[in-house]
């Protein structure tokens, strides 16, 4: 794969706003002023952004509870977003969301999701549209190693193949559904990608920490997919740096891991150490970036404190649409 | 005028939608019918018989057999639905809202309302539901009050083929989910449709007789039982006002009070066990806003507090019947 500056940049820029959005919000949520729960992405945006970035704002993804990333990547408004998540008038969704029910159809991103495997058929749905509509759209499923446990994941994944439409099935295994572990809960030598070979679909396993790595799946993935190969699944080994929820104190980590994978397994760093040591971004590019995303963030947060509450005599708003 | 059949009904406002929209599929098992046997598809058209022609005339992009997957086939149909599809989803037995309910519950009832009235998710899941044929405690029941409760779906229920098209014309045309029940027993009966466009529009209860004595209200197939009823009490020299609901999500809470004020008397019958049901809904709303009209307690004529039996006998003592109408009604004059 070839990326001029701009890609690189512009990839770069994507990764980062997910992760400041992400660690701000770590620190947020410690003030008490966001409610609920919180399911931060940290880790894994090389696997948003090296897939969305291939997407167009025709093409569909579907999210799970961990959806921030998958939001960002696909071009849901930032701001939009962090009042969403403090629960402001201003949300992307009026506050009726909250982090774990972000959507915003306008670019494609048919919606978080709070309930583990609960988007995968969905995605089927989405991908019968696109078959039906003829412009090459695919409906993609973002799902976690939870959710290749739920058996929703797996009707999806055979009613995909029986009909032959072009969804495809993005498994991140972040290693740990809620607090229990891949090697645990997933009985098949940990390898979800066999999984949905076994349905009778293509499956590509890459690296999720490395951008390019995964990048380069999944434009051979989404080729595939387009051509009207029907679907096929990938699967991501990637690293979740914070808790199943904001506030988990994450006992059942081995002791040094998150170090070690911060250490040895960051997407952002294995970027900066990629493109500076091959000439292509100097680290005053990237520098850069980074104080633009986080004075973008910053801005983010200040706005979305600043903005109004949502009326509490619209609570019943929206339920159904508006006919007579 | 036509006369025709509810299944009649249905199956040509089907044909007729999808032909005039083509954004609305039809997905579910067997809804073709015979894919991938020797006899190949159509070979059944629908296991209802409620969508023959249609895969032949719409082909097998907009007619769509799926395996048996109840949560793929309601979860296909509202990412279909956010995806700017009108799918149409069959659940062959309603009682199989149990395997696919997180995806009408958790997920197309609340598009909307969660994702801050951006969305729209217009699918309708047409569910066959209802005992009276010994289909036993798993394919007989009627979780319309159930699905009611829900916030965010729309609940339908036709009892004559003039309903039937009405109805599911105006689910097909409207962009919120809606849950078309069709009564396995009611599928032969007959009646006057209007011909070409006709739309019946939501929460507005049909008066099937007007009485002035009792209050009957009623859906589905007990309907029916309480126009028996009435027939009967007509020759004692009562007269009931009896509204079918047609809708129960939205309620016409207007007509049920309108006609409790002038009758003072309330009988509610329901093919549901009677805990957190329709009709305890209805008296309680009855109780809450016209209390002082009422000169009786009303009365809830349900199944019992128990899974529906096989045997046609203890099936029939199960469902409400028009006997047990005529006494509920009986009893709500006595009352002193």
């Amino acid at each position: 794969m070839q990326f001029n500056r701009d890609e690189l940049l512009g990839a770069y820029r994507r990764m980062k706003v997910i992760r400041e959005f992400e660690e701000r919000l770590h620190e947020e949520i410690k003030t008490g002023e966001i409610a609920g729960f919180t399911h931060l992405y940290a880790g894994q945006e090389a696997v948003a952004v090296g897939i969305c970035d291939q997407l167009t704002v025709e093409d569909m993804i579907v999210s799970t509870h961990r959806g921030h990333g998958h939001c960002i990547a696909k071009g849901c408004d930032v701001k939009g977003m962090m009042k969403e998540i403090f629960g402001r008038a201003g949300g992307l969704c009026k506050g009726r969301g909250g982090s774990m029910h972000i959507a915003d159809l306008d670019v494609g991103m048919l919606g978080a999701n709070g309930i583990v495997g609960g988007g995968a058929p969905q995605a089927v749905g989405a991908a019968i549209a696109a078959r039906i509509d003829g412009k090459g759209r695919v409906g993609i499923a973002f799902s976690g190693d939870g959710a290749c446990n739920q058996g929703t994941t797996f009707e999806a994944m055979n009613l995909a193949v029986v009909t032959k439409v072009p969804a495809i099935f993005v498994f991140e295994n972040n290693h740990y559904s809620e607090h229990t572990g891949d090697a645990y809960a997933v009985g098949t030598n940990k390898d979800i990608a066999s999984r949905a070979e076994g349905f009778g679909m293509k499956a590509w396993r890459a690296n999720g920490c490395d951008f390019f790595e995964t990048y380069t799946a999944f434009a051979e993935l989404l080729e595939y997919v387009r051509a009207g190969n029907g679907p096929a699944a990938i699967e991501l080994d990637t690293e979740r740096y914070y808790g199943h929820f904001e506030g988990d104190p994450q006992r059942y980590r081995g002791k040094g891991e998150i170090d070690r994978i911060r250490a040895e397994r960051d997407c952002l760093k294995a970027f900066r150490a990629k493109v500076v040591g091959a000439a292509l971004l100097t680290d005053d590019d990237l520098d850069k970036v980074d104080a633009e995303v986080i004075a973008q963030i910053e801005e983010a947060v200040v706005e979305a404190r600043a903005d109004e509450l949502p009326d509490p005599a619209t609570v019943a708003d929206d339920v159904y649409v508006e006919y007579y | 005028m036509a006369i025709m059949n509810i299944r009649e009904a249905i199956v040509s406002t089907l044909h007729a939608e999808m032909e005039r929209d083509s954004d609305i599929i039809l997905l579910g098992e067997d809804v073709v019918g015979g894919n991938g046997t020797a006899g190949g598809p159509e070979a059944i058209g629908g296991i209802w018989g409620t969508s023959p022609g249609l895969w032949e005339k719409f082909g097998p992009e907009r007619v769509i057999d799926t395996p048996i997957s109840e949560s793929a086939i309601i979860g296909a149909a509202a990412g279909a639905a956010l995806a700017g599809k009108r799918p149409v989803a069959e659940l062959m037995f309603a009682d199989f809202v149990g395997v696919s309910l997180d995806q009408i519950w958790n997920q197309m009832a609340k598009f909307r309302y969660m994702f801050g009235g951006k969305t729209k998710c217009p699918a309708v899941v047409r569910l066959v539901y209802g005992a009276g044929m010994s289909t036993a405690a798993q394919h007989s029941q009627s979780v319309y009050a159930m699905l009611t409760a829900m916030p965010g779906l729309k609940v339908v229920l036709p009892t004559t083929p003039a309903d039937a098209k009405g109805l599911l014309t105006e689910a097909l045309r409207g962009d919120d989910p809606v849950m078309y029940f069709e009564h396995k027993t009611l599928y032969g009966v007959k009646g006057e449709v209007p011909d070409g466009d006709y739309r019946q529009r939501f929460g507005e209860a049909r008066m099937v007789r007007e009485g002035g004595d009792v209050t009957v209200v009623a859906c589905g197939r007990m309907v029916n039982f309480s126009e028996k009823a009435a027939d009967k009490l007509a020759a004692d020299g009562i007269g009931m006002d009896l509204l079918d609901l047609r809708t129960t999500s939205p309620l016409d809470e207007d007509a049920i009070l309108e006609s409790v004020e002038q009758t003072g008397r309330l009988v509610v019958v329901d093919e549901t066990p009677p805990r957190c049901s329709l009709a305890a809904d209805i008296c309680a709303m009855v109780a809450q806003r016209a209390f002082s009209s009422l000169k009786a307690p009303p009365q809830m004529v349900t199944a019992p507090h128990s899974p529906i039996p096989f045997a046609r006998n203890l099936e029939r003592a199960w469902v409400p019947s028009p006997q047990k109408v005529e006494e509920a009604v009986r009893r709500v004059l006595a009352f002193r």
